[in-house]
């Protein structure tokens, strides 16, 4: 086990050395001279000439993708170009709204998503499964954006239930979660029921009926525990995106988190904050897979991990 | 001597709906099982044998049901009890052993645990007193440092050791009738032999009652006392095993001996039984074995005739066999020189 736990962490190095490369190359290829945008639209050539030398972008590319990795693997971004700051400041608060908002809405996936399938494979073909499996479809194909409008002009706007905005208080943080958690949701839903319903036709399913067995035990213990195997990967996977989705629903309810500022500063040029931005999401990202398979390890002992 | 009969299942039907569609798997079984001994059912592959004894055990699928006759067991008709009464009947009184070792054991959880849940479900058991009880059962299957074993995955056993993990379960809670189905069918030869032996032993240790299911009757030969033939989800014929092997009756039987191997008799001399198998979709209306038996007349095609009763206890579902038999008055089912 602990073995393997290095070995993924050893594999994330060429990971994050290969988002480094992204990340660089694409703040390098944008159009647009970051010493001028600093300096200002009217700022004289010596002005510019001067900035440039202060944040290094004179040097040679190559020089400069050094120091770039350099920073990085020291986890040293520097100071902010356009505020002066440390990157650090800038970046943990809102890093722990994003991840909030992302937990946050995990869970919601997770938890309804979950207990919906299971009770959608368990009766199969019911109103209950039928409704289930409509509201899941519709979750699924709405644009979360478009989800997030639709609830803050019902509840916040016409019923007033709710601040259409902002983050921090219980009534602030439920909309944007169901917002961000419902496509999750839906995916769960839809993973957890045909999964159940794949183990409860096996062999093994009549044998635990065989002993004797109360249906709900033959539920929760011999068929949700195989069963999860697939959804937990489900899970792991829709992570990610929910980091993505993250972005647009800061946006729809104007949180102020991670999204909002790597937009915010890809505009205003600051690459520091932009790739620090970026390399902690891949970071996470990366994180989140890597406890996907350790929980892989404990649901199922037959995946051979060396 | 009249013996006491632990379970007696008569004119039992099991019928799948799929659709509009009733699916009759199992239409007319009946037979006794004396306490204490070995019962065959033995037919070919479709002929109802799983859903018989799954059943009994009211174990078929959503879509299936029993829709006619009784099972009783020691006296109680199993087919109406409550869904509660049932279950503390399965993996206590009775139990159950399937043709598959390799899938039907939960691969999430360890053998010890799988077996300990029979013990804490029946009889309470705690943790500490059921992994006593564990290692005993696993000693009693003939698997060896059954301390370590108990600690295992199934994936980590092979097929043998999982069929005798399945039967540690099974035996669990001392049950008074073992139902095997096709226990050895998915297994090597050189392990099938094991298997059976294991089963014959710890019947005598424990007194049990078995039903051994099999498509096989040599198996039946060597383990069983009394064997019913099934064929399109009938008994055709129920009898000693002795008297089935010396004088059977029902033309199907005698068609399954004479293509049954022995060492008597050269391989290629063996007459397998002409046709096929009627299909569950497509039942003849008459006798199911006529489109294949040698001996089918025109009330055979028309009239499915009833398992009938001898005074010796033996049953057997043919006309030749009745008062209303319509053709030669004088006919042998049997190929003389084939029986021993
Ligand atoms: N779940 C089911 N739905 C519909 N038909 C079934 C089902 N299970 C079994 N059957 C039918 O019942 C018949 C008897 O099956 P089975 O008892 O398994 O035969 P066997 O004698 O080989 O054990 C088969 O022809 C099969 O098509
Ligand atoms: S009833 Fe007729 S067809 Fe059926 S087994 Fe007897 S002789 Fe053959
Ligand atoms: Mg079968």
């Amino acid at each position: 086990m602990v073995k393997f736990i290095v070995r993924r962490l050893l594999q994330l190095i060429p990971v994050l050395l290969g988002v480094t490369i992204i990340v660089f190359s694409l703040m390098h290829l944008t159009p647009g001279n970051p010493a001028q945008i600093i300096a200002g639209e009217s700022a004289t050539p010596e002005t510019v000439a001067q900035i440039e030398k202060r944040l290094g972008l004179d040097e040679p590319i190559p020089v400069q993708f050094f120091h770039f990795v350099k920073d990085a693997a020291t986890f040293d971004f520097g100071n902010s170009w356009r505020t002066s700051l440390p990157v650090s400041t800038e970046l943990w608060p809102k890093f722990w709204v994003t991840l909030e908002l992302a937990i946050y809405s995990m869970i919601f996936s997770i938890v309804f998503g979950m207990a919906a399938g299971i009770i959608s494979a368990v009766r199969q073909y019911s109103w209950a499964d039928v409704s289930v499996m409509l509201i899941a479809l519709f979750g699924l194909s709405m644009p979360n954006f478009w989800l997030g409008l639709m609830l803050m002009q019902w509840f916040s706007i016409n019923l007033g239930w709710f601040p259409p905005t902002g983050w921090g208080s219980a009534s602030q943080i439920l909309l944007p979660v169901i917002t961000l958690g419902t496509s999750g949701a839906a995916v769960i839903a839809r993973m957890t029921r045909s999964s159940m319903l794949d183990v409860i036709s096996q062999d093994y399913i009549r044998t635990a009926r065989a002993k004797g067995l109360k249906e709900r035990v033959i539920t929760y213990r011999h068929a949700l525990k195989n069963a999860l195997i697939p959804v937990v990967t489900v899970i792991g996977l829709q992570f990610g995106g929910l980091l993505a989705g993250a972005v647009l629903t800061e946006s729809v309810f104007s949180i102020n988190g991670m999204g909002k500022l790597i937009v915010d500063r890809i505009l205003a040029r600051d690459f520091p904050v932009v790739q620090a931005g970026i390399l902690v999401i891949a970071v996470v990202f990366v994180f989140i897979n890597l406890l996907v398979d350790i929980s892989y390890k404990f649901l199922n002992k037959r995946i051979d991990m060396d | 001597m009249k013996e006491e009969i632990i379970l007696e299942v008569s004119d039992l039907r099991t019928s799948f709906f799929d659709e509009d569609f009733e699916i009759k798997a199992v239409d007319g079984v009946s037979f006794e099982l004396p306490k204490g001994k070995t019962l065959g059912i033995v037919g070919e592959s479709g002929s109802g044998k799983s859903i018989t004894a799954l059943s009994i055990l009211r174990l078929i699928a959503k879509n299936g049901k029993v829709v006619g006759g009784e099972i009783l067991f020691n006296g109680k008709d199993l087919t109406k009890l409550s869904e509660r009464e049932i279950r503390d009947i399965r993996g206590n009184d009775i139990s159950m052993i399937f043709q598959e070792p390799m899938t039907s054991l939960n691969p999430v959880y360890t053998i010890g645990k799988q077996i300990y849940e029979a013990l804490k479900v029946h009889q309470g058991m705690d943790k500490k007193e059921g992994d006593k009880r564990v290692v005993e059962l696993l000693e009693l299957v003939g698997i060896p440092s059954p301390k370590q074993r108990m600690k295992q995955y199934p994936h980590e056993l092979s097929g043998g050791m999982r069929q005798r993990v399945m039967i540690a379960m099974a035996l669990a809670c001392n049950p008074k009738l073992l139902i095997a189905d096709e226990p050895t069918t998915a297994l090597d030869v050189t392990i099938q032999a094991q298997i059976l032996d294991l089963i014959n032993d710890l019947q005598e240790e424990l007194g049990m009652s078995v039903i051994m299911i099999t498509h096989d009757l040599g198996v039946v030969a060597e383990t069983c006392d009394y064997v019913a033939v099934m064929y399109g989800g009938q008994v055709v014929e129920y009898q000693e095993v002795k008297e089935l092997f010396k004088n059977p009756k029902h033309p199907y039987t005698v068609g399954l001996l004479n293509s049954m191997p022995r060492h008597d008799v050269d391989v290629d001399e063996l007459e397998p039984i002409k046709g096929n198998v009627p299909s569950v979709r497509n039942m003849p209306k008459g006798c199911r074995f006529a489109p294949r038996c040698p001996f089918a007349t025109e009330l055979c095609v028309t009239e499915l005739p009833e398992l009938d009763r001898k005074e010796d206890g033996s049953e057997v579902r043919c006309w030749i066999y009745s008062d209303r038999w319509d053709g030669d008055p004088e006919v042998s089912v049997r190929n003389e020189e084939r029986t021993t």
